[in-house]
């Protein structure tokens, strides 16, 4: 038995401390606009020093998977190492008049709200592959949606480890209490993904997470 | 004219869940807002947003989805798991869930005099 396995096998505690942890599957789940891509953005700028995808202010910007692969985080000397996966937000309605209002014409948005709604299907079938999800959330409006439990729920029922992010905590409407109130069996971390605040209380939540999972 | 249709759990209990969503959503797809007694099971909530997506087009926008169930946090453990049991056993009948289309539930936030009662109960429609 190789010294990596033995530490691996007797002292787990040890192994969670100063060993790399093997590569998992991070998913940033939620509703269209909690802005999930600007967080991919800022985790990645830390990592990689670039971006990665597009943010806009319009709903549906992302609608398609993003993916990328071997981001390592630290703390202290912890590191762990994951594929992020982007995923599109997930919505019960997708209505192309609404792109009309950004000054699309009618040919540019219909073909938005076709991409948006495949980007929808794409995000719900690929909850399975996930092995940890950060379900993000924008802290300015009403976290009771359907959509928002029907997402945390699926990934119960999938067992899949859950944290979430009340994203905009820059913004003065923000309420953090409301979200944690919402979903109490959750860990909620506040955070702004736009000015990359109290990102390093939400890595420290994400190691807690894994760890207690035993990924 | 709006019309609600409700739909016992009795209706959809025997069915697999692709057909218990296909039924769902082709009574919407008329229009009609679903008051369904009970929940569907998680997984299959996921499964009606994808059948959603797959179905709009330029005169179907998509569902507004609304589940409503008894808080059960502050019942005593007994009732919780007498619940759970009742559920596994008969599917989950308790709460209502409440699908309706989303250009309608649209008209409506504009205008919420325009509702009009129409219920019918799919039992009562088969007997005659």
């Amino acid at each position: 038995m190789a010294v990596s396995g033995f530490i691996a096998r007797f002292f787990p505690f040890l192994n969670s401390l100063f060993q790399r942890r093997t590569n998992i599957k991070l998913g940033l789940y939620g509703p269209p606009n909690a802005g999930k891509t600007t967080m991919a953005n800022s985790i990645c700028q830390e990592c990689l020093g670039e971006d990665m995808g597009v943010v806009s202010n319009i709903a549906h910007e992302t609608r398609e998977i993003q993916v990328k692969e071997q981001i390592t985080i630290k703390s202290g000397k912890k590191q762990l190492s994951f594929t992020l996966v982007d995923t599109p937000g997930i919505a019960t309605k997708i209505d192309y008049e609404d792109f009309l209002k950004y000054g699309m014409n009618e040919r540019e948005a219909k073909r938005r709200a076709k991409e948006a709604t495949k980007g929808v299907i794409d995000s719900i079938k690929w909850l399975d592959d996930m092995d940890t999800v950060i379900v993000v959330l924008d802290s300015t409006k009403d976290p009771m949606s359907q959509v928002n439990i029907t997402i945390i729920g699926n990934l119960a029922a999938r067992n899949i480890p859950v944290l979430i992010v009340a994203n905009k905590i820059d913004l003065k409407k923000a309420d953090i209490k409301r979200v944690r109130a919402a979903f109490p069996q959750y860990e909620v971390v506040g955070i702004s993904a736009k000015y990359g605040n109290n990102l390093t209380e939400f890595y420290d939540a994400l190691f807690k997470i894994v760890e207690k999972r035993g990924l | 004219m709006l019309t609600l249709q409700f739909i016992p759990y009795a209706e959809i209990e025997d069915l697999t869940s692709e057909k218990r969503i296909s039924k769902l959503l082709n009574v919407v797809k008329e229009n009609k807002i679903v008051v369904l007694e009970g929940r569907l099971r998680k997984e299959e909530e996921a499964d009606l947003i994808k059948q959603t997506m797959e179905s709009i087009d330029e005169d179907f926008k998509g569902i507004e989805l609304s589940v409503i169930f008894p808080d059960m946090r502050n019942k005593m453990a007994l009732d919780n798991l007498r619940k759970l049991f009742i559920n596994l056993l008969l599917g989950d009948r308790t709460g209502i869930t409440i699908i309706g289309p989303a250009s309608v539930v649209k008209e409506i936030k504009k205008d919420p005099n325009k509702i009009e009662l129409l219920t019918q109960p799919l039992r009562r429609k088969k007997k005659r």
